[in-house]
Order: C-alpha cells, then sequence, then structure tokens
C-alpha cells in the first residue's frame, strides 16, 4: 500500500465517450496524458452499460422480429429457441472486444492509464485510490471532468428487490420474465423493453406524460407508438406509478389512472427509466471552487472550460444532451484549447436517435421546438408509403420530414421515424450544419432504390409536387 | 477666479475624441501648454494642453469617455490672470449638462471582474485558448469547415456578410472580412492571436506584460492597417553623395545661424520637395470608392521622428516653397516639440508623402511602410564610403541607400524607379535641381 506520485499535463478524469477521445486528443496533439477510469479499460458507460451493450440486444431483437414477420412472405422459421448463455456471451463479447479495442489505442498513443477512482485535492493533484487500496497522487496542469453519469433513483422505488432493476441491471439479462413493466417513456425504456418484448416477455409501459419520448416530434413518435402497441402488452400514458411492494408472486405495483382512479398490477420485473443524474458530487470538485448547478451538471464554456481555468469538463456531467457523440466532441473541443487551439463547441444540430423499431432519429430545430420559439418555419414531411425502397422492405411504417426557415429556406431540422433512421439522420445533420437550403437537397440525387430518398423527395414536396407523392392541388 | 475649461478645437474635422488618460487631478498646479488629457481621435492620440494656467478644482471627464469640442473637462481656479470683471458667473447655467449616462457609469468592464468562485488554492496555469462564451441560438448559415476557419483568424463568424446562397458564409467572405475589418475601425479580431501565444509563452520562461502606450497603440493600429490593405513595393538605390557632403561641411555654419542645423534630412527634404512637384503622382491619394485619384496642389511632407515614447511624424508643410536653410530650422524646432510632447494633432496631420530616415541609427537598408492617405515613402540609411568603378578606376565614395516603399496600385515599377534614380540624382548633383526641380 505504497503511495506513489506521477506528473503529467493533462489529467481525464473518466474514460467513456467524453474521456477517452479528449485523452486521445491531447495526446495526438503533443500532450502527455492521463487517463483515470475505475474499469479494467476505457470505455465508460457507453461501452460497458449503455450505447454499445443495448444496441448488441437490439440486434438480437430486430433478427427476432424480422424472423417471425418472415411468415408473411410465406417463410416460417418456428418458434425460436433462446439460449441466454450464449446471448450474454454475445453481448459480452461485443463489450470485450471494443473496450479491449480502446485500451489498446490508449496504450498505442502512450496515454497512461490508471484504472482507480480518483478525488481531486486541490487544482493541481488529483488522488486516485487504486485496486489495492493505495493511494496514486497525479500531479497535473489540466484536468479534463468527464465522469459521466448513472441512473435516476427514485427512494420510494428502491426496495432493495432483484426483481427492479435498472438499465445496467437490466442490460446483463437475468432471466426473461413473463411481465414486465418499464417505468419511464424515454429512448432507454423503449430500447430495452423492445429487447425484452423480442425475447418474449409482456412489456407494459408506463409515462406520467401525455405520450412517449416527449422530447421528439408528436408525429413521429405516433408512427413509433403504433409499432410498439403491436409488441407491448400495454402503454399507459398519464399514468402515475404510487408505489410498488414485493409479494411473492413478484412486484406489486400501484398505478393512478388519466382519470385518477388507483389501480393495481402484479409483474415479475420492474425496469426503472425515469433518466440519468450527472456524477459530479465525491469528485471534490468543492474544494477546487468548480461550480455544479442545482440538477448537478458542470458550467461550462464554450471551450468546455469550467469557472477554474484549468479545469474542464465534458460529457454527461457538463450537461444536456447526454449523449455520447455529443461527449465526444467536447471532448476533442476541450483538448484542443488546452493545446492552444482556437476551438469552440458550436453545434448547430446533435443528432438524437432512439434505436427502437422502426428507430426515431431528429436533429436541429424540431417542430415543437419552432412552434415554443414562435418562429415561422415550413415544414415538409415525405410518408414512406411512397417510398419504394420501404415497400421492398415491408416496412411503410416511416416518415421523413424537413423544418424549413420559411423566409431563407435554410434547412433548420430533420427528424425521421422509420427502419434505418438512425443511420439516415446523418445526411440531415450535415445539411443543418452546412446550412444547406431545401434546394441543396432536392438537387443532390440520392441512389435508388434507398431510404435515402425520402429526404430528397420531402425536399421536392416544398417546391410543390415530389415525384413520388401527388397533392391536389 | 475659476473658469471652465472645455475641450478646445483639435483638427479639422474632428468633433470627438475618446479620452486615454486624465493627466490632471482636483489640487493640480497646471500652467499654461501642460497636458492635461490625452485623447484618441480616429487620427492619433494627441495630448490636450491647458489654455489656462491655475490649480483644477474640478475634474469633470474620465478615463474611456468619449467627449465632443466644447465639452466641459476642469474648472481651474486661475492664478496671476488679472481678474476678468463679469467672467465667470453667467457660464454655467447655460453650460449643456452632461448627459446623465455620463456622470456615475461604473468604469469599464473589462477591469472590474466579478467575484469569481473560491480562490483555487494554487494558481492556475495560464488560460490555454480564450475562453468564449457558449452560442446561443443559431449561427449564421456557414459550414463548420467555415466556422472553424474563422475562428483561428479570430473573427465571429456571426459578423461576417455571407455572400452564398441566401447569405451563407463562404470562407472567401471570412478572408474578406478580416481584410475589410482591418481598415475599418476597431477590429476586434486582430489583437486575439498574440493574446492566446502569451500563455504558451510561460512554459518557455517568465514573462512580464506591460500596457501599450497610445502613440504604441495607435502605430499598432496605423500600421497593421497600411500592412493589411496596401499593396506595396519597395526599390531600393543609392546615391552618391560624396560631393554633397562636402557642402554640408562648408555650409553648415550658415544654417546654425539661422537656427537650424544643415543635416541630410533637411537636405533630402528640399529635394523631395522638387521630386513631387515633378512626379506629382507620389503626393497623390487613390479614391478607390469613386475610381479617382487625388492630385494635390501643395507639398507637405512627413517627417518621421524617433521619441521616448515611440514614432511620432510631424509635417512640414509647404517643402517646395522654403530653401534648406528654412527647413532644417523648422526640422529642428518641430523634432524637439515632438520630443516635449508639444505637438499638436494638426501639425501631424495633411502630409502628401513621407520621410524615415534611419542613417543616423545605422543600417545598410530597410522598407518603410507607406501609411494613411500617402502612397509613397522615402527610406534613407547609413551612407559609407565604398569603392565606386568611377572613370576606369575604383575610387572611396560615399553612398548612401536610399528605399523607396509605395502603394502599387497607383505607381508602377517603372515610376517608382524613375523617382528614386532621380533623388539620387538630384543628391549626387545638386545642379538638377536648379535645371529641373
Ligand atoms: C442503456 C443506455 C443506452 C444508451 N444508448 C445511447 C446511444 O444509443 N447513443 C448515445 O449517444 N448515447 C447513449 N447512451 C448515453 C451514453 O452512454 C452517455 O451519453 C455517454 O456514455 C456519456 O459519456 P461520458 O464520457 O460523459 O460518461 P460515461 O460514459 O458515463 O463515462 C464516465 C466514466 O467515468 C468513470 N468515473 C466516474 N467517476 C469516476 C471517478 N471518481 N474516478 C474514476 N472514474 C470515474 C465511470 O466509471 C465511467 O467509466 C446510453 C446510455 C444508457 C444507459
Amino acid at each position: 500500500m505504497t503511495d506513489s506520485t506521477i506528473t503529467t499535463q493533462v489529467v481525464v478524469l473518466g474514460g467513456g465517450p467524453g474521456g477517452y477521445p479528449a485523452a486521445f486528443k491531447a495526446a495526438d496533439l503533443g500532450l502527455d496524458v492521463t487517463l483515470v477510469d475505475m474499469e479494467k479499460n476505457p470505455g465508460g458507460v457507453c461501452l460497458y452499460r449503455g450505447c454499445i451493450p443495448s444496441k448488441a440486444l437490439l440486434h438480437v431483437a430486430k433478427v427476432l422480429n424480422e424472423a417471425k414477420e418472415a411468415s408473411e412472405l410465406g417463410i416460417n422459421f418456428g418458434e425460436p429457441t433462446i439460449d441466454l448463455n450464449q446471448l450474454r456471451n454475445f453481448k459480452d463479447k461485443v463489450v470485450t472486444q471494443l473496450t479491449g479495442g480502446v485500451g489498446l489505442l490508449s496504450r498505442q498513443r502512450k496515454v497512461r492509464f490508471v484504472q482507480g477512482r480518483g478525488e481531486f485535492v486541490d487544482n493541481r493533484t488529483l488522488a486516485v485510490t487504486q485496486g489495492d487500496g493505495s493511494t496514486l497522487q497525479i500531479t497535473f496542469e489540466y484536468a479534463i471532468v468527464a465522469t459521466g453519469s448513472r441512473p435516476t433513483v427514485i427512494p420510494a422505488f428502491d426496495l432493495g428487490s432483484e426483481r427492479i432493476m435498472d438499465s445496467t441491471s437490466a442490460l446483463t439479462l437475468p432471466d426473461i420474465p413473463e411481465t414486465m413493466l418499464v417505468v419511464g417513456g424515454g429512448y432507454i425504456g423503449l430500447e430495452l423493453g423492445t429487447v425484452y418484448a423480442a425475447l418474449g416477455s409482456k412489456v407494459t409501459v408506463v409515462e406520467m406524460l401525455p405520450r412517449l419520448l416527449s422530447t421528439g416530434d408528436e408525429d413521429l413518435v405516433q408512427v413509433l407508438a403504433r409499432q410498439l402497441e403491436t409488441r407491448f402488452e400495454k402503454i399507459m400514458v398519464n399514468t402515475q406509478v404510487l408505489g410498488m411492494e414485493e409479494v411473492a408472486e413478484g412486484i406489486r405495483v400501484r398505478f393512478r389512472s388519466p382519470q385518477g382512479d388507483p389501480f393495481e398490477q402484479v409483474f415479475d420485473r420492474i425496469l426503472i427509466s425515469v433518466g440519468r443524474k450527472p456524477n459530479s458530487a465525491g469528485l471534490g470538485l468543492e474544494t477546487l471552487g468548480v461550480a455544479v448547478d442545482n440538477k448537478g451538471f458542470i458550467p461550462v464554456d464554450a471551450q468546455r472550460r469550467t469557472n477554474v481555468s484549468n479545469i474542464f469538463a465534458v460529457g454527461d456531467v457538463a450537461g444536456e444532451p447526454m449523449l455520447a457523440h455529443k461527449a465526444t466532441r467536447e471532448g476533442h473541443v476541450a483538448a484542443e484549447a488546452i493545446a492552444g487551439h482556437p476551438t469552440a463547441f458550436d453545434p448547430q444540430a446533435i443528432p438524437a436517435v432512439v434505436f427502437t423499431d422502426p428507430e426515431v432519429a431528429w436533429c436541429g430545430l424540431t417542430e415543437m421546438g419552432a412552434e415554443a420559439q414562435k418562429r415561422p418555419v415550413r415544414v415538409a414531411r415525405f410518408p414512406w408509403g411512397a417510398s419504394g425502397r420501404a415497400t421492398t422492405l415491408g416496412r411503410s411504417d416511416g416518415m421523413t420530414k424537413l423544418v424549413i426557415d420559411s423566409v431563407n429556406e435554410r434547412v433548420l431540422g430533420v427528424g425521421i421515424v422509420g427502419t434505418n433512421a438512425g443511420e439516415l439522420i446523418s445526411e440531415g445533420v450535415l445539411a443543418v450544419e452546412m446550412g444547406a437550403t431545401v434546394a441543396d437537397l432536392e438537387l443532390t440525387i440520392h441512389p435508388h432504390p434507398t431510404l435515402s430518398e425520402t429526404v430528397m423527395e420531402s425536399a421536392e414536396s416544398v417546391y410543390g409536387q415530389s415525384t413520388h407523392v401527388y397533392k391536389r392541388k | 477666479m475659476t473658469t471652465d475649461y472645455k475641450l478646445p478645437e483639435l483638427g479639422e474635422n474632428i468633433v470627438k475624441a475618446t479620452i486615454v488618460g486624465v493627466l490632471v487631478g482636483v489640487g493640480d498646479e497646471v500652467t499654461m501648454g501642460q497636458g492635461v488629457l490625452e485623447v484618441e481621435t480616429d487620427k492619433a492620440v494627441i495630448e490636450v494642453p491647458s489654455e489656462l494656467a491655475g490649480t483644477v478644482s474640478a475634474v469633470h471627464v474620465r478615463e474611456g469617455q468619449e467627449i465632443e469640442i466644447g465639452q466641459l473637462l476642469l474648472t481651474i481656479e486661475e492664478s496671476g490672470t488679472t481678474a476678468q470683471p463679469v467672467a465667470a458667473p453667467a457660464k454655467p447655467a447655460a453650460e449643456p449638462v452632461a448627459k446623465a449616462d455620463d456622470a456615475p457609469t461604473p468604469p469599464p468592464a473589462s477591469e472590474s471582474k466579478p467575484a469569481a468562485a473560491p480562490e483555487p488554492v494554487q494558481p492556475a496555469p495560464p488560460p490555454a485558448s480564450e475562453s468564449t462564451p457558449v452560442s446561443e441560438g443559431e449561427l449564421v448559415a456557414a459550414a463548420p469547415s467555415v466556422r472553424r476557419f474563422a475562428r483561428e483568424l479570430g473573427v465571429d463568424v456571426n459578423d461576417v456578410k455571407g455572400t452564398g446562397p441566401y447569405g451563407r458564409v463562404t470562407m472567401d467572405d471570412v478572408k474578406t472580412h478580416v481584410r475589410v475589418g482591418a481598415s475599418s475601425a476597431a477590429p476586434r479580431s486582430t489583437a486575439q492571436p498574440a493574446a492566446e501565444s502569451a500563455g504558451e509563452m510561460t512554459k518557455w520562461g517568465p514573462v512580464e506584460r506591460e500596457k501599450m502606450s497610445n502613440v504604441r497603440r495607435a502605430t499598432a493600429r496605423t500600421m497593421g492597417q497600411a500592412w493589411s490593405t496596401i499593396p506595396m513595393v519597395t526599390q531600393f538605390d543609392r546615391a552618391d553623395i560624396t560631393d554633397l557632403e562636402q557642402m554640408r561641411k562648408q555650409y553648415g555654419p550658415r544654417a546654425e545661424a539661422a537656427g537650424g542645423k544643415l543635416t541630410p534630412t533637411a537636405i533630402i527634404l528640399k529635394v523631395i520637395g522638387a521630386a513631387l512637384k515633378r512626379f506629382p503622382k507620389f503626393n497623390a491619394s487613390i479614391d478607390l470608392e469613386r475610381e479617382e485619384i487625388i492630385y494635390k496642389h501643395y507639398v507637405h511632407v512627413g517627417v518621421a521622428v524617433d521619441t521616448d515614447r515611440g514614432l511620432l511624424v510631424p509635417v512640414i508643410r509647404d517643402v517646395d516653397k522654403k530653401n534648406v536653410i528654412t527647413l532644417s530650422a523648422e526640422l529642428n524646432a518641430i523634432a524637439q516639440k515632438a520630443r516635449d510632447r508639444k505637438l499638436s494633432l494638426d501639425e501631424m496631420q495633411g502630409a502628401g508623402f513621407s520621410i524615415s530616415n534611419l542613417g543616423g541609427i545605422g543600417g545598410t537598408n530597410f522598407t518603410p511602410l507607406v501609411s494613411g492617405s500617402e502612397v509613397a515613402i522615402l527610406g534613407v540609411a547609413r551612407g559609407s564610403t565604398e569603392p565606386v568603378w568611377m572613370d576606369g578606376q575604383f575610387q572611396p565614395r560615399l553612398m548612401m541607400p536610399l528605399s523607396l516603399t509605395y502603394d502599387h496600385r497607383l505607381i508602377d515599377g517603372a515610376d517608382g524607379a524613375r523617382f528614386l534614380r532621380w533623388v539620387c540624382e538630384a543628391l549626387e548633383k545638386p545642379f538638377v535641381l536648379m535645371l529641373e526641380g
């Protein structure tokens, strides 16, 4: 248990998609970098218990669903058998492979990786408690805080029962419960609900607000909601969870219906997915004088610098939207700022993707956002029923829409619901970032037959008719 | 008896100025002609001399404030003047009241930093790159690459006028903005890069920061403008001044009797006066907006003077109408004035051409910069005795290196060469002046 000291130019606390790209960029820019994380390898929530394992499982769900839907094409696979162990292994292998890869990249870049829990002593020193209980003192010039976030816990539902899960435990796939309640209709709840439903659980979703995915435009979410209604047992909006208790058969949940009537139901398992909280406590930020707002986020400037000039913060801990790709860009900006480059975090669009089936994706200004700002916009919609490609896939349940400045025709936002929406949205992000106009999208030739044509055709419809939709004049 | 002292005329076309320094305080004794304020106009930083003598009983202005001609500056308890019967009482009432927001404004924001969070235990390393606020709302339409390019040049992309479809900002727009911005007032951009690298410098050793003097600021601005807006060419030549030097020594005492000193600058000034009459383009200005060339029917020449405050360029007027002795006396007087900080703004304006003589210090040659509305400047370096092939053999001759920088938009290379050659010949054979000057 000998204490030791190392000196580094930049220390990055937290090895998630904010932290490790920051460390890599700083190293690429010639700085001496130390990366600290509690896990064996960098990767963070995203690689260990977030984006990656959830997408691995969603791929499995997709395979299952498509096999089932194949019966409509005259192909019957019969009832699938599921080997949970092998399924877990697949998912774990994906995680091990990717986190191991990031660890290797870190060594190749000569980024010093320290496994342990870090806490700031002052604005030049980080103390890391390592696995064997020893403390490593890291003396630094600059620090980047990238400690991410964790699931929000509601004390009243925290019964200490194994049956009550958060996203982390749900991803471990303890079993395939007969019935499952998802508390919270945000993207994490819907994604994991989709996984369990595909595996055979009867999934019920409860949401306090009037609709699912309340930050996305209603017309897009509606297309998803219609699909989910066929896959899930039940979707209850405007419904509140009053309490839970563990009983012999499972967890008995008390609800209040939209009309205000209480009712009860028992579930085998519960997934609590009611949001995430930034990890800003217990890091010694108070002793540094780093400000933290009332939600626990660390306020930063455009270079992602906190109020203490040599301390930066990126990723979930630095504010919404809590998404991996936003964290990564922020990490790059912070590293560039430390290296003295003129840089700023100034995105015009940060894409959001919900990897359900169908997927929902949007970027830039939403129609809802425009209404809230009372900003005059034109909205062009293209229903996938008119897309040849969607029809060949048997997936006409989709829509592509553009939110356009009604004066100068600049594309301000793009929203897509449909299979592969997550891949399609990037064109929209590029359009918004480039300040593209509707004409730019209309006149760019898109390959046929692809789903991407829906972007071009929605642009055509702004000027009157799109080829595959006839609007009566 | 107390008298109000108001901002006097500062010069042609100047109605406003910004105070960069208040040089006196309540209770200070001031003498006639003593500088009481330093003000910056769009042309230069100048000292405002007191036209009264006495004790300052009130100061009505402060640093950073914009003032107008006629605005109340000081109240002075006059001494040693014979009391004028009906002076004071009538005035104050009629005085325009200072604008309400002039008086109690706090000092400029940059000086007072809001109280920060608890001081960090140890001094932080210098901020790595400049902090900018999180941009709110939507930016002007510009690709991410263009936004980064603008940032690298220290330009706020929202300030750039876009020429792309529906106002989209292109790389070229950013470049144009920088070029034009440098010539219009206060480009907030140009100061940035240096400020950033200063943070880096501490890596290599201790550094120290000093506020720029007013003259330095004005120089930095005009030179920056000149460099970035005028396409300049410099040509070199040498004048054989062996004979001229002899004459200068011979006639030196005559000039001294007239209160001057027969310096090479005085002689060059005379030659330039004649050259500008012969080559009027070098005494012209360009009006790009109207696509016209402005020829001046007067010959005023600026002469760069090195002072302890930095470079000042007083102007000698009607150079073509004065003889060398008069010019040398005037040069002497005005250079002294510059060093004593007594130059008025008027005395630094109106030149159509400038001379910078560094020969007294040394150097084999240099490339001076054309600035303001001028289109050419002559640089003079130190003369030295060199072997020159003459009459079939090498002879020791005193050669003076000259350089001519000119605005290539107006003056072609051949014009420049002809002008400079003519100046050299006039210095070599002063008789040319009588013939052609
Ligand atoms: C189920 C789920 C699915 C998701 N799906 C997506 C998706 O599809 N797309 C997407 O963009 N985002 C997704 N997210 C969100 C995404 O995971 C986060 O936005 C992202 O991981 C944030 O990155 P970060 O670098 O800020 O922090 P994190 O990834 O949270 O990493 C923080 C790291 O810091 C470490 N750490 C914290 N405190 C300390 C300390 N004191 N000492 C040492 N180490 C410390 C943690 O162990 C962790 O490894 C998902 C999240 C979940 C939970």
